[in-house]
């Protein structure tokens, strides 16, 4: 046998129902997780375009009010729960440890869980919007609307609940890969040679890690008042409504930065790329992402400037939000001096990121003119924020999002997506993304509203509403555009190649797309740019073992050799305990004894995750031959 | 045990001879315990910082109810506190690989993590508040469940670990893993300090 079939062998991915559901590896996860969190998208999108038709005209009857309080609701949940930083982590999940070299993610089946207790919570909002239950008081979810006075029934329950679901996960995501890019790099990846988007996903890592918290925090306290009685919220009682904003913004702003950092990550990896040389300021750019990560927690406060709190605590936040321009300001100066210098090549990936600085700058702009506290309050609650929050988001997410599709689709899949096809679908889609949101800035203004279901003809309001939705069928036809490349790509594309694009990142080291095991021979890294300063004689990893799913721990500064582990193997168990998981958050949206009876479930599955079990066990393992492996190996 | 050999034209990094896991922070177990507890803890300071929050909202504390009786608490921390002895013993007895110790000290630890269960059970029958009476019985509760959520986690994780060092396999892995839990029974054990004092004191002295 050679090495790469004994690997074949060691690292395989489960096959039927039962492997389906156990596989324990980085690369079918991170395609889940990215499949899925793209799915809701989709769905979240077809919401949005509902919003559309039914705000073209005035006097719209298309959606009834209620309907509509729940698709905004809908739509800006699932956009930011269930797709955006799903999305991201899913990038980090699947890239990552190629990225730094490893075989795996760190904690591997946990992965797995993560995925499931994710699907699970997505699962069930889609299924409260199909039976006319969903939440319907916004994506913040502000009490005393969403307490139990104002929102009887179980609608804010299944909003509060969908949070446990989406941060459980999310967690456990960050969690895996922070210990990932800590210890399992290469040898000779030393802080200072990190990948600017394996920089980014630590950064979004640690956000997640400590803002979460706050959020599962908040809404648990939400569940607990509308379940047992208490009394958080309660002014009546001792509690305090705003408490619920100060818990939700202290996740809520640090949440903006956890989707749009790791999109950073991404627009430096492709400016490198496509201007074939060193990005302009690494440092800088590092710094500038930490400094965003530290100054992104004290900012939560700008989204409650209407609320009435003191005069200096609005003056500090005020000055924290302008504050947060300079990182931000930092990094697209480098970007901008990086395509300066470079020749760049401007193939879709880099039109996206092109995209991304135009409609980024101008929803930064609108956000500086957002922290000053009466222009604040003069559009507090308008179609302006909703303009500025989509150019950040849209323009400074998913952009550069779709450009890393474009980029990495050729790993993920081994095959191109077609040029052509992406440079239309970046202009419909750039096009059609301004068309769409520039007039909300005027719609706000005048003094639209957001989250009004409809409006009168005589507003002045008409032709900017009919200009937006009028824009965003350009953005449906974008969106089915980038599908259509995705799926005649998959199926018919040019055949990729191991680097295509000439990329210096370890990902492009090895075939598109990546064996089971990732690298035949574990890579050393020999600099900053990894396969640019490979040398003939570029070091490899030896004496690893083929026959055990072995990895090489390295130190978290200097990327030294330090130590070996080996990796779990695929198991049912992640699965179960994800499904009961399930069945305890949904059952506790109803009683609260399924909080107690509902762990037992939890933890015997745990249990049996944890536990070793005979070799030879294996779920959807190939098939043993008569040969042992040992004697064919030494033989 | 088969190993990857070196390639022709190609120098090696040969990992051959490197130590088979490791214990604390060279090691990957200790970094999924570090940013578990790092999760957990924020969400205690979240907590923490929301009870006094609310305390600020109004001018008596307890508000119209009796504080906590103190005998229960105190006891519940005097215990936890001896309590982290046997754990420290188990943890240094893993990581001289001592699978008679550790099957010892582990037991030790259970029966220590199932007396303060029991303690906890008599604790919140002497807390004087009720979690839907007011906010401020909300806040107590909330801290006393979370707290105990955690020390019941940890007491199962203890017992299921005690299990395996007597059924086997024992491996060296089970070993890290005794050292890592005994990480995580520390972080149970100090958390209690700043939520005893809160949950028993802040009545009393704010």
């Amino acid at each position: 046998m050679t090495d790469a079939e004994l690997l074949e062998r060691t690292w395989y991915v489960p096959r039927g129902v039962l492997g389906w559901l156990s596989v324990a590896d980085h690369r079918t996860i991170g395609k889940r997780y990215l499949v899925t969190a793209f799915a809701f998208f989709l769905f979240a999108g077809v919401l949005a375009g509902l919003m559309r038709i039914q705000l073209a005209v005035p006097n719209n009857r298309f959606l009834g009010p209620d309907l509509y309080n729940q698709i905004f609701t809908v739509h800006g949940t699932m956009m930011m729960f269930l797709f955006a930083v799903p999305v991201m982590e899913a990038m980090g999940i699947y890239l990552v440890p190629l990225m730094v070299g490893a075989r795996n993610i760190a904690f591997p089946r946990l992965n797995t869980y993560s995925y499931f207790v994710f699907l699970c919570g997505g699962v069930m909002l889609v299924a409260t919007m199909l039976l006319n239950t969903a939440p319907d008081v916004g994506w913040f979810s502000y009490v005393p609307l969403a307490g139990p006075d104002y929102t009887p029934g179980k609608r804010a329950d299944f909003w509060a609940q969908l949070i446990t679901f989406t941060e459980v996960a999310a967690l456990a995501v960050a969690v895996e890969l922070v210990a990932t890019i800590f210890k399992l790099r290469a040898p000779g990846m030393t802080l200072n040679r990190i990948p600017l988007f394996v920089w980014s996903i630590l950064v979004m890592s640690f956000m997640v890690i400590f803002a979460m918290p706050a959020v599962v925090t908040g809404s648990s306290f939400l569940l607990m008042d509308r379940l047992v009685g208490t009394h958080f919220y309660n002014p009546a009682e001792g509690g305090d409504p705003l408490l619920f904003q100060h818990l939700f913004w202290f996740f809520g702003h640090p949440e903006v930065y956890i989707i749009f950092i790791p999109a950073l990550g991404m627009v430096s990896s492709i400016i490198t790329t496509f201007t074939q040389r060193p990005i302009f300021g690494y440092t800088a750019l590092v710094l500038a992402l930490i400094a965003t990560g530290f100054i992104g927690f004290g900012l939560w406060v700008h989204h409650m400037f209407a609320t009435g709190l003191p005069q200096l605590g609005l003056h500090y936040f005020t000055a924290a939000s302008i504050v947060i321009a300079i990182p931000s300001g930092v990094q697209i100066f480098c970007w901008i001096a990086s395509l300066w210098r470079g020749r760049p090549r401007f193939e879709t990936p880099l039109l996206f990121v092109i995209g991304f600085i135009i409609i980024f700058v101008l929803g930064g702009l609108s956000g500086v003119t957002l922290a000053s506290v009466p222009f604040d309050l003069q559009v507090h609650d308008t179609y302006y924020v909703v303009a500025h929050f989509h150019y950040v988001l849209i323009g400074g997410a998913v952009f550069p999002l779709i450009g890393g599709v474009y980029y990495w689709f050729p790993k993920i899949t081994g095959r191109m997506m077609d040029n052509t096809v992406g440079i239309v679908n970046f202009v419909v889609l750039f096009v059609g993304f301004n068309v769409t949101f520039f007039p909300m800035h005027q719609a706000g203004l005048m003094g639209m509203p957001r989250r009004v279901y409809t409006y009168p003809a005589d507003m002045g309001w008409n032709t900017v509403n009919l200009i937006s939705s009028l824009g965003a069928l350009l953005l449906v036809i974008g969106g089915a555009m980038l599908i259509y490349n995705m799926v005649t790509s998959y199926l018919w594309g040019a055949v990729a190649g191991d680097n295509p694009w000439n990329a210096d990142t370890l990902e492009w080291g090895t075939t598109s797309p990546p064996p089971v095991y990732n690298f035949l021979y574990p890579p050393v890294v020999e600099g900053r740019h990894a396969l640019w300063e490979r040398t003939a004689a570029a070091p490899v990893v030896t004496g690893g073992r083929l026959d055990c799913r072995e990895c090489l721990v390295t130190d978290v500064m200097d990327g030294e050799p330090s130590n070996k582990t080996e990796f779990p193997g695929p198991t049912i168990w992640p699965f179960v305990a994800a499904i009961f998981t399930s069945i305890m958050f949904i059952g506790s949206i109803f009683t609260a004894w399924a909080v107690p009876i509902g762990t037992v479930p939890i933890a015997i599955a745990l249990i049996l995750w944890f536990w070793p079990h005979a070799p030879g066990h294996d779920i959807g393992a190939p098939e043993e031959e008569s040969t042992p492996v040992v004697e064919a190996r030494a033989s | 045990m088969i190993r990857q050999r070196a390639i022709a034209g190609h120098r090696s990094v040969d990992i051959s001879e490197l130590p088979d896991n490791a214990f604390g922070h060279q090691g990957l177990v200790w970094w999924g315990t570090i940013g578990f507890m790092v999760i957990e803890g924020s969400m205690f300071v979240m907590v923490l910082i929301t009870y006094f929050y609310l305390r600020l909202r109004v001018n008596e504390w307890p508000p119209s109810l009796r504080d906590p009786d103190l005998f229960y608490g105190t006891l519940n921390l005097i215990v936890s506190l001896v309590s982290a002895l046997p754990n420290h013993l188990a943890k240094i007895a893993a990581e001289k690989y001592s699978l008679t110790r550790v099957q010892f000290w582990l037991v030790l630890c259970v029966l220590f993590g199932v007396a303060l269960l029991v303690i906890r059970g008599f604790e919140f029958t002497t807390l004087n508040a009720r979690w839907d009476d007011n906010a401020y019985g909300s806040m107590v509760w909330c801290l006393m469940v979370l707290h105990t959520i955690h020390l019941a986690t940890d007491v199962v994780d203890t017992g299921v670990l005690t299990a395996l060092m007597f059924t086997g396999p024992v491996t060296k892995k089970r070993f890290i893993d005794v050292s890592e839990n005994g990480l995580y029974w520390y972080f149970i054990v100090l958390w209690w300090i700043p939520i005893y004092l809160t949950v028993y004191f802040a009545p009393r002295w704010l």
